[in-house]
């Protein structure tokens, strides 16, 4: 029940895009056409399920303090927190190259929609958000694995969702200014207006 | 005439002046016609979270700041050793390490600052920006010039993220730099006077609505449309 009640909270209440602003610039890019944005969601979700609990075992058993206890007395007092950040960078950096080579075996015709964006989710904030955000939050494995699940998630609604409104907006007249980025941070704004009512679920 | 000749080729070939134009250009392009946040639609992350207060906002500005310019240093002396292959690898390791510095040196003077940026100076190492520029610029040109780069490109996003931040923490608290401006106004008009704050503006909503309106304003100046 609490792992349920966490990943309704990383899906809705805390969502990736709309409460941390995280993953924004491929949420912005890849907003285009929902077929592209169901791609790239399914995509991060995917990353996001492995490597968060992939960095809750690496950050457990090697960075915390105290957590190479394990190989002996003099190892107990050792803290690593400071390589958090390369550690944790070089697990998605590798992990993204195996999703990438993965994609390209099984579906070509999602390879290619991708493109770019595909090598560009190593350096996609919401997948480092995800695992910095575990560290900072003292989560078990099993609710690092739902974190990440659910924060996923959470981001694939919303850029699907943007994706349709954005296909929509074709025939829309914008001003010049507006056109483009403008628009999408005014529509996303309304959209983060319209989650904020999921803020007021207690679970 | 052939004298005047011959002493333009000496110019040319003495070294370029520090600041040239072409340099001062690095420096001013990115600061409006080319804009990594309104024109290039980079960073955009880190851009909106911290922004809710004048003081965190001016910190996030200037670990950016070192981050890139160091970044941009780093790759480009190293430019020529780097396999392309693994270029990504090597730009994230140099990112992270200097990222991780910022971090550590935050912690150890300024602990509060460190705890309410929590894990967004760590996202630094995935703004787009800094790899942007590391991609684009630093890894094709000498050092001097792209520390000009990273610096201008730096600068471009910190006058975004102030701007943002100033109407915020103004609109949203009603103070700038946690020293209180409405009650000051209040009280200098009246005891029964009481500006409002807007609640919506310290949610990520204003964010997003008031970088819009920025966007809006800024590229009607510069005439920039978007296809």
């Amino acid at each position: 029940m609490e792992l349920f009640s966490l990943a309704i909270r990383s899906i809705f209440i805390d969502n990736m895009v709309f409460a941390y602003f995280l993953g924004m610039c491929s949420f912005l890019a890849v907003s285009k056409k929902v077929s592209t944005a169901l791609g790239l969601g399914a995509a991060v979700i995917f990353v996001l399920t492995i490597t968060v609990p992939l960095n809750w075992l690496l950050n457990e058993f090697i960075l915390k303090e105290g957590a190479l206890a394990f190989l002996g007395a003099s190892f107990a007092s050792i803290d690593l927190t400071f390589l958090r950040f390369i550690m944790f960078i070089a697990i998605i950096a590798a992990m993204v190259q195996l999703v990438e080579m993965v994609v390209e075996k099984f579906a070509p015709a999602l390879y290619g929609a991708l493109g770019i964006f595909l090598p560009l989710i190593a350096v996609n904030c919401a997948i480092l958000g995800g695992s910095l955000f575990m560290a900072q939050r003292d989560y078990t494995l099993a609710e690092a694995t739902v974190y990440g699940f659910g924060s996923g998630t959470g981001f694939f609604l919303a850029i699907v969702a943007l994706a349709a409104i954005r296909e929509k907006l074709k025939y829309s007249n914008v001003p010049n200014g507006l056109k483009g980025l403008g628009i999408t941070m005014l529509i996303t704004g309304l959209m983060g207006i319209a989650f904020m009512s999921f803020m007021g679920i207690d679970l | 005439m052939s004298t005047e000749v011959a002493e333009k080729e000496a110019a040319v070939k003495e070294s370029e002046a520090l600041l040239s134009k072409r340099r001062k250009k690095l420096i001013t392009d990115p600061l409006v016609d080319d804009n990594p946040i309104t024109i290039q639609v980079l960073g955009i992350c880190s851009a909106l979270a911290v922004t809710t207060q004048m003081q965190p906002t001016l910190v996030m500005a200037l670990s950016v700041i070192f981050v890139m310019v160091m970044a941009n240093l780093s790759i480009s002396l190293l430019r020529n050793k780097i396999p392309t292959r693994v270029r990504i690898i090597v730009q994230l390791a140099v990112v992270a390490s200097l990222v991780t510095l910022v971090n550590e040196v935050l912690k150890a003077f300024a602990y509060d600052m460190y705890k309410e940026l929590s894990v967004f100076v760590g996202l630094i190492i995935t703004n787009c920006i800094v790899m942007g520029r590391l991609e684009a610029y630093a890894l094709g040109n000498k050092p001097y010039d792209s520390i000009l780069d990273g610096f201008g490109s730096a600068l471009g996003y910190s006058w975004i993220i102030l701007t943002v931040a100033f109407f915020r923490e103004l609109w949203g608290s009603g103070s700038l730099f946690g020293i209180p401006i409405f009650d000051g106004i209040s009280s200098l008009v009246g005891p029964d006077f009481q500006l409002a704050t807007n609640g919506l503006m310290v949610s990520p909503v204003g964010a997003f609505i008031i970088l819009g309106l920025l966007i809006w304003v800024q590229r009607s100046k510069t005439g920039y449309v978007e296809h």
